[in-house]
């Protein structure tokens, strides 16, 4: 019945298409239709009002933190929380640079990188595998990777723990790597899988006619056709490793190593009353996220979308 | 963009259907396009849901070997009075997380799903908390939540705290959790409602109206029967997502005041990484895993993944 969110980006052909939080979805087709429909007809007084609650409850946090983060310490403490600033201040970003922050972000943006290219190079093919591959061992495999969809990593990481000690790994990129990705994966391969199943079959005969082996459909059938997935595979992705927790948590130690989410905990344990300087930290780590969401909002929700309960 | 019908449905003339793609007769990959992805999650996600089932049955402080104590851990486990409590928290989070969560998502989803004006704005800000990262949000949930200089002492006195001290008690910092959880997740799953009330067809509205219905008869006869695969869907990622809820107890509360949020994962983790008694931790891990493996099942279940006909369907 109900389609999710990330299946609008994955099975449009093309970036134009409408996604899912665009408001182009069928719900305003229909509303600009000749006949409205009624049940939009007049307003929905109680769920607007609702509406407006929470929006409120959504805003006055990021107000919070928009206008503690431009004010010094000194400031923001006469000032009070909510009132406007009255003067503004760039010395929060000092404070936050001084803090190994800048160490932390290209960490982060490492980790990130890496990860979204790990989560990719494994997921594609083995979707393709899924979905085509006559193998029982691939179907099996596809039935494991679906229990682990819900194994929360908190039950694995003393584990994981060990293993990657024993590796030699222990305050390395790869360890907060490797088991991101590995626990990413069952949701990436489920995504792609599903829009793989939407390609005719009448397309991979036709490669095989044309003397294209596997690999070959590979590169000229699959990735060009599941592109709208892949994209909002690779947010996906790139959300949990730039905001992970867990894994950094345990798996590393050294500040060499700290990624932005412990580099946060880190300013917020060292400087506790410094709060328009955590204010900035908080802000400047999510930026990245934010500007991607300003400039192109339907992949990031299509890629939140794959976020989970987690 | 997203289809009502899931491709079993589709005529035959648009081409072969699934079941017969299997008869095509084009190149098929092998087993070995799969292997990367099974290394991976194989090595870093199904082999420590084995190790941690043995862990359960050793004693290992970390460094050195673990060495096997047989049924020593879980012994203590069962006798342990702190595992009932924890228990108990994780319960109440989960139980009241899916309560908070799951009536505001809904009519949130409902109405961003129609035309009203200013709702494509509206979901734009609404999602804005989804972009923070679990442990962004507690931070500034707990500057927020201080009652010295955050929101807190200045809103407290309003809803009748008047030193404004949330954290202060057991019940506020499980409502602080259950709170700032609801913050953050309730747009993901607004997301998920708004997406199958678009589903929904709209002549089952106007013959409703025309028989009379109001609002909210239409609302609990049709808008909700019809997102019941989507409602097991969310709320099971919701039980997951509370039950694991980590970074915001440790963060906002760290486990107290006293033991008062000490969840099952927040004990786990005092337990393995604070005292290094992987042990005992791995027996309350193992506990974590069955349930996780029982809810992903249920989703395996109620969602349809396993025949997947189409991308997703039934989120």
């Amino acid at each position: 019945m109900a389609t999710a969110p990330a299946a609008a980006p994955g099975q449009t052909r093309t970036p134009a298409g409408p996604g899912p939080g665009s408001g182009g979805g069928r719900g305003s087709t229909r509303a600009r239709g000749v006949r409205p429909r009624p049940l939009f007809a007049r307003a929905n007084i109680p769920a607007g009002a609702a509406s407006l609650i929470w929006l409120l409850i959504v805003l006055v946090p990021l107000w919070c933190m928009l206008s503690w983060s431009v004010q010094s310490r000194d400031g923001f403490l006469d000032n009070g929380p909510l009132s406007l600033p009255r003067q503004l201040t760039s010395g929060n970003l000092t404070t936050v640079l001084e803090g190994g922050f800048t160490n932390a972000f290209v960490n982060t943006v490492i980790v990130t990188v890496v990860s979204v290219a790990l989560t990719l190079v494994c997921a594609v093919p083995a979707a393709y595998a899924v979905v085509r591959s006559t193998s029982r061992f691939v179907a099996g495999a596809f039935s494991v990777f679906l229990l682990g969809l819900a194994i929360p990593a908190q039950a694995v990481i003393i584990p994981v723990y060990l293993m990657i000690v024993r590796m030699g790994l222990y305050d390395t990129k790869a360890a907060i790597i490797l088991p991101t990705v590995a626990f990413g994966l069952p949701f990436a391969v489920l995504i792609l899988a599903g829009s793989l199943r939407d390609v005719p079959g009448e397309n991979y005969e036709a490669m095989t006619l044309d003397g294209a082996g596997p690999m070959r459909t590979l590169w000229s059938l699959v990735i060009p056709m599941s592109r709208g997935s892949i994209v909002a595979v690779g947010i996906y992705a790139a959300l949990q490793a730039w905001n992970g927790f867990l894994f950094p948590l345990i798996l590393t130690q050294s500040e060499e190593q700290q990624i932005l989410t412990l580099n946060l905990w880190n300013f917020q344990t060292e400087y506790g009353v410094n709060v328009p300087g955590l204010m900035t930290a908080v802000l400047l780590s999510a930026a990245p996220v934010f500007i991607a969401y300003v400039l192109a909002r339907r992949w990031i929700v299509a890629g939140l979308a794959g976020l989970g309960g987690k | 963009m997203t289809a009502p019908a899931p491709a079993p449905a589709r005529p035959a003339f648009l081409g072969r259907t699934r079941a017969a793609s299997h008869t095509d007769n084009a190149a098929r990959p092998g087993a070995l396009y799969a292997v990367p992805a099974i290394l991976v999650f194989g090595v870093f996600a199904l082999v420590p849901l084995v190790l941690v089932g043995w862990l359960s049955f050793t004693t290992w402080n970390g460094l050195g070997d673990p060495r096997w104590t047989g049924l020593g851990n879980w012994r203590d486990l069962i006798t342990d009075p702190g595992l009932l409590h924890s228990l108990r928290i994780t319960a109440v989070l989960t139980i009241a997380g899916w309560a908070v969560q799951t009536p505001l998502a809904l009519l949130l989803g409902v109405w961003a799903a129609g035309a009203q004006r200013g709702r494509a704005v509206a979901s734009a800000l609404v999602f804005l908390p989804l972009l923070l990262s679990g442990a962004a949000t507690a931070l500034v949930w707990k500057a927020l939540l201080d009652p010295n200089f955050g929101l807190a002492g200045s809103v407290g006195p309003w809803v009748g705290m008047p030193d404004g001290n949330l954290l202060g008690t057991a019940g506020g910092a499980l409502t602080a959790i259950i709170a700032v959880g609801a913050w953050q997740f309730v747009p993901f799953h607004m997301l998920m409602y708004q997406a199958a009330a678009r589903n929904v067809p709209a002549h089952l509205y106007e013959a409703a109206t025309i028989d009379g219905a109001g609002r909210v008869r239409q609302f609990w006869s049709i808008t909700l029967p019809q997102l019941r695969n989507t409602v097991v869907t969310s709320s099971t990622l919701m039980i997951v997502g509370s039950m694991t809820t980590f970074e915001t107890i440790l963060i906002l509360t760290d486990g107290g005041p006293g033991a008062g949020t000490q969840s099952m994962p927040f004990r786990m983790y005092q337990q393995a990484f604070k005292s290094f008694e992987m042990g005992p931790a791995s027996a309350l891990a193992t506990v974590l895993v069955l349930f996780g493996t029982a809810l992903s099942l249920l989703i395996v279940r109620f969602s349809g993944f396993s025949r997947m006909r189409s991308t997703l369907e039934g989120i």
